[in-house]
């Protein structure tokens, strides 16, 4: 038996006047997984989650969203669904508890007093419950957004970039609450730049100029793509990188970190446009495994 | 109508209160729309209320007298005492006076033509020639409103006798007077009231302007659509905290119209803060109805000024209604400014009833409801 879909919609597709922002998605995402939904700045991926959550009407596309059609019944998703947008968009002039408050109200929890109480323990802000949100480092504010957001125990989880401009601990512990609320069956779509955090998914998606266009576990996507690359690490790679550019074979070659990378999807011709610096001492070659961010850069790299 | 019962069904009022709660956190935190709050009905009132309760005295007056009979003396003495003219010439040549005002040196030349007292005895109702410098129409209206009143008190102690029957015609002569700009008899009586509701329009329409607008462009709209408050509950939650400011500012405005300018309070006051609520509220729900359309604070505010422009001019605040062209008449009539002004003076100055303010009081109602519902129609749940 397969697991119930908290999010099921297909051709999703909006238009900004002559902009095709999102172009025909399908997103089918079981109960209870955690996904991560990647794409370059501007592929449409807080469009997309605008329009899953009724905050944009889309032009075309059917389906549901927690079993509830998500065109028709948004005033009914909206209340079992969390909502992350990218900006914190929670009241900077209010302070961490009037915050929480407002939202347990709005939503007509019952006992709303333990419940803010108890969110606060958590976060570790009783202390500073009265300071305003405003005055929060960003990673606070993301904490605080989280929790407001889940307040009203929704079933599931949007999250836009829930972690730009996060230092990597807050990030860690971000994710270890996460992958704990879907131990709890609550399912997540969270959109993201980095790729560590697309590795703790279940699944991805990668959507591009409007199209999705890879999706499955990380090792699927990367399967997909049918790509070889090569490292090539030691003295004088960087001169070597301006050789291989453009050297047939090779679609593109871009460092990380130290090492260079040269991938394309013809291995024989990569191997060929490497054979002469083979010998050149103090230069090391090796075929890797390409990762994540090979693919993403290549698939992003094909469409220009 | 089954649509009307949802509405009605999902309609809570804990979310209200939420909402109403926020809102009144957030304004104590702002600083300057607090200071707008209550600073703009003090300057207003201090400055307009003052301006024009300048109400001067002491107008240097020049007499021309072509009659020494005995009531040109008796109007000379009532003059003389009245505070409000200084007599700095008394000759018999009317061209004298008239180079006095003509040079700036007199504000008034009241003239006895000759023969004044003899048509006055035979009820030929001989005429009293005022005149007055009108290039500064407003220092004088007061002491012109004061001289009718002198001069037939003045006549009416001579008058008596055989001539008692004289000033049963009231006043026995004629009072003419020669000015370029005749405002209706504006006092700070009027003004005052008036103030009340200019600065409420101001104040309210522009501060609920700013109501949706800010929470669009500070991001949080998206949060608020996120959540499920209904755009009735958002609208009442923004409004009636600002109810209760126009209350506070409407307080301010009248005790100072009470104790700092003597302004006369007729009517009930309990009525008119009545009409202030559907007052008050017809100026938030438009307010609201601008925050709606408006894509940012600076428009919102374009808006309100838009507004607020024909209201001072065109709802009998700055002119007299009547001397208003039809078309202007018209527009004026839509604008709510228009009724309060109606209802403020008639309940403080007339002691307006209920049944009397009725017919400016509907159409406030009718303007509340109209905006209210432009408001909730605009009011878009999505981001789109
Ligand atoms: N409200 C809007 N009006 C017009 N264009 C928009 C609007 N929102 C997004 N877009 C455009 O749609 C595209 C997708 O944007 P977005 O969904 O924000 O991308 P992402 O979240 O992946 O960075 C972009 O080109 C953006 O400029
Ligand atoms: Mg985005």
């Amino acid at each position: 038996m397969t697991q119930p879909l908290a999010i099921d919609v297909r051709g999703l597709t909006k238009r900004f006047g002559q902009k095709l922002a999102v172009n025909g998605v399908d997103i089918a995402v079981p109960e209870g997984e955690v996904w991560g939904f990647l794409g370059p700045n501007g592929s449409g991926k807080t469009t997309t989650i605008r329009m899953l959550c009724g905050l944009l009407s889309a032009d075309a596309g059917e389906g549901t969203c927690l079993g509830l059609d998500f065109r028709k019944q948004s005033e009914t998703i909206k209340r079992q669904v969390g909502y992350m947008t990218q900006r914190f968009s929670f009241w900077e002039d209010l302070s961490i508890r009037e915050n929480l408050d407002f939202v347990a109200r709005v939503y007509g929890l019952p006992n709303r007093k333990m419940k803010v109480n108890e969110t606060l323990e958590q976060l570790g802000l009783v202390k500073r419950q009265h300071q305003l949100a405003g005055e929060l480092s960003g990673g606070w504010k993301q904490r605080l957004a989280l929790a407001a957001c889940m307040l009203h125990d929704p079933r599931l989880l949007l999250l836009d970039e829930p972690t730009a401009g996060v230092d990597p601990k807050a990030r860690r512990d971000f994710w270890d609450e996460i992958h704990m609320l879907s131990g709890n069956g609550i399912t997540v779509l969270v959109s993201t730049h980095y790729m560590d955090e697309a590795e703790r998914c279940d699944r991805i998606v990668y959507i591009l100029n409007g199209n999705l266009i890879a999706r499955g576990s990380v090792a699927e996507v990367i399967a997909d793509a049918h790509l070889f690359t090569f490292l090539v690490e030691g003295d004088g790679v960087r001169a070597l990188s301006q050789k291989l550019r453009g050297a047939p074979g090779v679609e593109y070659a871009a460092f990380f970190g130290a090492a260079l990378h040269i991938s394309g999807r013809d291995r024989d011709a990569l191997a060929r446009a490497l054979e002469p610096y083979r010998n050149t001492p103090g230069l090391h070659i090796e075929e890797s495994q390409p990762s994540l961010e090979d693919v993403f850069i290549h698939l992003q790299e094909q469409a220009t | 109508m089954s649509a009307i019962l949802r509405f009605f069904r999902r309609f809570s009022a804990a979310r209200v209160g939420a909402v109403l709660m926020k809102e009144f956190i957030q304004m104590r935190r702002d600083r300057l729309t607090f200071a707008m709050i209550i600073g703009i009905p003090v300057v207003q009132l201090f400055i307009f209320g003052y301006a024009i309760n300048l109400n001067p005295r002491h107008l240097p007056t020049a007499i021309a007298i072509d009659d020494p009979g005995i009531f040109a003396r008796s109007l000379t003495a009532s003059l003389r005492t009245s505070d409000y003219f200084q007599i700095v010439k008394a000759t018999n040549s009317p061209g004298e006076a008239r180079r006095l005002l003509d040079e700036g040196d007199v504000t008034f030349v009241v003239e006895i033509p000759e023969n004044f007292t003899r048509d006055l005895v035979r009820g030929a109702e001989p005429q009293l020639l005022v005149e007055t410098d009108a290039t500064d129409p407003g220092a004088s209206s007061y002491a012109l409103a004061a001289i009718n009143q002198l001069a037939t008190s003045a006549l009416a102690r001579d008058l008596s006798g055989p001539l008692a029957m004289r000033s049963a015609t009231n006043p026995p002569f004629d009072v003419v007077v020669h000015r370029l700009y005749n405002p209706e008899s504006i006092t700070q009586y009027n003004v005052v009231p008036g103030l009340l509701g200019v600065i409420l329009t101001m104040t309210m329409v522009l501060i609920t302007s700013m109501a949706l607008t800010r929470e669009r462009e500070r991001g949080t709209y998206e949060n608020l659509l996120s959540m499920p408050a209904t755009p009735l509950e958002v609208m009442i939650g923004k409004i009636v905290p600002y109810i209760l400011v126009g209350y506070i500012q409407a307080t301010l405005i009248l005790a100072a119209a009470r104790w700092v300018f003597g302004v006369p309070m007729l009517g009930s006051l309990t009525l008119l803060s009545l009409t202030l609520a559907v007052f008050i509220a017809a100026n938030l729900g438009l307010g609201y109805t601008f925050s709606t359309i408006a894509q940012n604070q600076m428009q919102a505010m374009q808006m309100t000024f838009f507004y607020f422009l024909p209201s001072i001019l065109l709802s009998g605040f700055m002119f007299p209604f009547d001397g208003m062209p039809a078309w202007a008449r018209v527009i004026g009539e839509i604008l709510p400014l228009t009724h309060f002004l109606r209802i403020v003076r008639g309940i403080l100055l007339k002691g307006n009833t209920a049944l009397e303010i009725w017919p400016n009081l509907w159409p406030l109602l009718l303007f509340m409801a109209a905006t209210g519902a432009v408001a909730l129609a605009r009011f878009r749940r999505t981001l789109d």
